[in-house]
């Protein structure tokens, strides 16, 4: 079939999409975008649409509520952005839209057109009235490839996609012949978004070369890390991107069959894209003779039932193939022989969504964005003690400075920053001599960091050091297979030397053994899992030793973090005379009323929550926190009292 | 503990996989697919149900309990009637979420993992449930609870115990009713 044939195929298709879109801009009808992924939803969005839904009845006025997937502004929810033509205004975002306000919305902007200008976030487009999302660091320090089209296209509706110029890489790659893709994808230097790096060309050249019965695609969307959002994200908010890129990887390589690995943890994920196949193949993009060709692709999803280690390809496979999820040697590679003996090519959610965009604007294109080593575009989801948490995309070679304090608004409350974790359990705290580090595979990976899963979490001078190893390391310990002995063996030791200096129970000698130890789980180990999950410990080893001397010599956290090394005691200075609050909030009933109706804390008793000093009014602000314990004075309970208590 | 509502329920449980498994294909790689909606249906696996799925793909009931409990998706044991589950991903872990579930452990007097003897509640700590913006997080049935705190914790349980109560006035008003 020639080229020009797949496009008369397309053509209608995507004239029913423009025909579609033009409708909505023209009906004069206002349209109502709700943001509604898994994060929308936990700040409320859907009693957000409920209200609107509600206030639209009781007010009798015509608007459409379109659910759309997530914008990655996090610390904004529930976003809305209302598309009111006939207002004069441009498509307006607005943030932490919760009920009251929904109200306050419908009655001023919907029905008397005064687009309440404190709940605005911004416009979404450039106009004379109102300033820009665009007008924010937030906004225009980002490069969005990926995610361009996450939070403004109903993930649902596939001529959405279309309308936004969606299949059209599909359909230019169809017209071409499969080795003019991989070339593409080849010159285009794209890497694999999952860690490691590795060129995606160059994966899925081997697998075309490579002699086999059958070959099948593989998206790896086992988001296992804690505290990486990413893919979810995408699969929730764009699935049709996904299966372009994928459709496209299959077309390039020769595969007929595709498989999506999702968590199965993800269950709005798995629905959408469920959803999106069945569209795809009601429009012949996907399933059986792919717009009239001879190509062919069966895609289907598979629930991932939640191990860390299947990230990992070869667990991946084996976890599909109904065993434990437990690396396999290799070679053989998957693309040599992976599942069910055939060739296997494995794709991160994000290297598949980057290809439709390079098939369809070149690989010269790509380049462009990014370093030279590193094309393109990466998606962190920043948390911890930043202003503005949430998913953000750049390009690579972008500094950590600048993503911390430019795009994500710094450390709230006038702390001081201290580190960095980049790659999730895999990855390295980064102190702050690192933050003119561009972002990019190979520096990140020379910092002893990596770029891993995009997980980043940013910390003040609060955290502790030897807690954050302490926790990757029990879940490194908790998800290791078994396979390995250094790994099962050696993380639980690595463990119970942490768990020991955390208590203030550590030796000196401990230090040199966590040095060693890590080094040799490293080299023993056959997978990512246990090569990278001493990263934590040596990195920070490496950078805050005095944390870990401190914790060790003198038994104490200077981070006031780890519990058994600190203590609560109320200031009998500050604390105000019959003032009972932390006496009502503590869960275990520690405080005690002494001498001159003032508050005192019983230590035996003390669970070392902080709610007191939560709680503890700012005039007075007589909850003070210390360490080593041994600091806070003790004040006996009068004996009475404590019967009368009890 | 077999009580006696557990072994019915087990009854049930037995019957309705019955049912269910000729919809499967004999074939190994289905085993997890299999677990997966018989959990979602049951909300865990039983002995009985593992040795059927076993029987069923022709593998040894060890293979399935290997399988089972290699992934944290499947659970052993009935959950409780309300859920909590306490997210311990990073961000949550920086913002104390390990507070907050010793704080459901100690009022329940259960670890996380465990369903209190009268199957009202259980506790189960997660990885990561996707919305560190709102740390510390808590899933309480099935609503997110964002920025938890301690104290909250205390109010949920009051919430439960107001709702119980007004359940069982209800069903004395009617029994008294009729």
């Amino acid at each position: 079939m020639s080229r020009v044939d797949v496009k008369k195929r397309f053509a209608p298709i995507q004239g029913e999409a423009a025909q579609r879109a033009e409708e909505k801009k023209t009906d004069g009808i206002p349209t109502i975008y709700i943001v509604m992924s898994t994060c929308g939803l936990a700040s409320g969005a859907a009693e957000t649409k409920q209200a609107f839904e509600q206030e639209l009845a009781l007010k009798s006025i015509e608007a459409r509520i379109v659910s759309v997937g997530c914008l990655g502004h996090c610390y904004a929810e529930p976003l809305v952005i209302i598309d009111h033509p006939a207002s004069g205004f441009p498509p307006i975002c607005y943030y932490q839209i919760n009920e009251s306000r929904v109200r306050t919305l419908v009655k001023s902007y919907l029905e008397l057109g005064d687009p309440v200008l404190k709940y605005v976030l911004g416009a979404m487009e450039a106009n004379d009235l109102l300033p820009t999302v665009m007008d924010f660091p937030r906004f225009n320090l980002e490069q969005r490839l990926v995610m361009e089209q996450c939070g403004r296209i109903d993930p649902d509706d596939i001529y959405q996609y279309i309308a936004e110029g969606g299949y059209s890489g599909l359909v230019k790659a169809l017209g071409s012949d499969p080795e003019e893709v991989i070339s593409e994808i080849e010159t285009s230097g794209l890497r694999g978004r999952g860690g490691a790096g590795f060129p995606t060309g160059r994966k899925w050249r081997i697998a075309r070369d490579v002699e086999t019965d059958g070959r099948i695609v593989i998206c790896n969307a086992d988001e296992g890390d804690p505290g990486a959002y990413m893919d979810r994200t995408i699969l929730e908010s764009n699935p049709h991107q996904l299966l372009e890129g994928l459709a496209i990887c299959a077309y390039g390589v020769g595969a007929d069959k595709a498989i999506i690995y999702v968590r199965a943890e993800y269950p709005l994920a798995v629905k959408t894209m469920k959803q999106a196949i069945q569209s795809g193949k009601e429009l012949t993009l996907l399933g059986t003779s792919i717009l009239g060709t001879s190509f062919t692709l069966d895609v289907s999803v598979f629930q991932g039932s939640g191990a860390f280690v299947c990230g990992e390809e070869t667990a991946l496979i084996q976890s599909i193939e109904g065993r434990r999820g437990m690396p396999q040697h290799r070679p053989p590679y998957p693309v040599e022989k992976g599942l069910w003996g055939r060739s296997t090519i494995v794709n991160n959610v994000k290297t598949l969504s980057s290809v439709p965009s390079i098939i369809e604007k070149g690989a010269e294109w790509f380049r462009a964005i990014g370093t030279a080593s590193s094309p393109g575009t990466a998606i962190f989801s920043v948390v911890g003690n930043v202003k503005h948490p949430g998913l953000v995309e750049i390009a690579m070679g972008t500094s950590l400075r600048t993503l911390i304090f430019d795009v994500c608004g710094g450390i709230p409350k006038k702390k001081g920053f201290k580190a960095v974790q980049i790659g999730g359990p895999s990855g390295g705290c980064l102190p702050e001599s690192f933050l003119d580090t561009p972002i990019d595979f190979d520096s990140l990976t020379e910092a002893g960091a990596m770029m891993g899963s995009g997980g980043m979490v940013v910390m003040d001078e609060d955290s502790c050091m030897v807690d954050v190893a302490r926790y990757f390391l029990d879940f490194t310990q908790k998800e290791s297979c078994g396979k390995c002995t250094f790994c099962r063996i050696g993380t639980r030791h690595l463990l119970n030397i942490l768990d020991r200096i955390t208590k203030g129970e550590g030796q000196e000698e401990d230090l040199e053994l966590l040095q060693t130890l890590s080094e040799d789980i490293k080299n023993g180990s056959l997978c990512g899992l246990g090569k990278t999950a001493p990263n934590p410990v040596l990195t920070s080893l490496k950078y805050f030793f005095e944390e870990y001397e401190a914790h060790v010599k003198e038994k104490r956290c200077p981070a006031l973090k780890c519990r058994p090394l600190t203590a609560y005691y109320i200031d009998l200075e500050k604390c105000a005379r019959g003032c009972d609050v932390c006496v009502g909030c503590c869960p275990v009933e520690a405080i005690f009323t002494t001498t001159g109706r003032k508050k005192a804390i019983d230590q035996e008793l003390c669970v070392k929550c902080g709610e007191c000093m939560v709680v503890c009014p700012p005039e007075y602000d007589a909850v003070e926190k210390v360490s080593p314990p041994e600091l806070a004075p003790i004040i006996e309970r009068v004996p009475e009292e404590k019967s009368a208590s009890n | 503990m077999t009580t006696p509502e557990l072994a019915g329920e087990e009854r049930a449980m037995v019957e309705e996989i019955t049912a269910m498994l000729p919809l499967f294909e004999k074939s190994r790689g289905n085993l997890i697919p299999i677990l997966q909606s018989i959990q979602e249906k049951h909300a865990y696996l039983s002995g009985a149900a593992m040795e059927m799925v076993a029987e069923h793909l022709s593998i040894s009931p060890s293979e399935v309990y290997g399988v089972a409990t290699f992934y944290n998706q499947f659970r052993f044991h009935p959950p409780g009637k309300h859920q909590f589950k306490v997210c311990l991903g990073t961000a949550c872990h920086v913002a104390g979420g390990d507070i907050i579930l010793e704080n459901f452990e100690r009022k329940l007097g259960i670890k996380d993992g465990e369903t209190t003897p009268d199957r009202e509640y259980s506790i189960e700590r997660v990885a990561c449930v996707g919305c560190c913006a709102l740390a510390p997080v808590a899933v309480v049935d099935d609503t997110v609870e964002g920025h938890i705190q301690p104290s909250r914790v205390e109010g949920i349980f009051v919430q439960f115990q107001v709702e119980r109560e007004r359940e069982e006035r209800e069903k004395a008003e009617r029994e008294s009713g009729e």
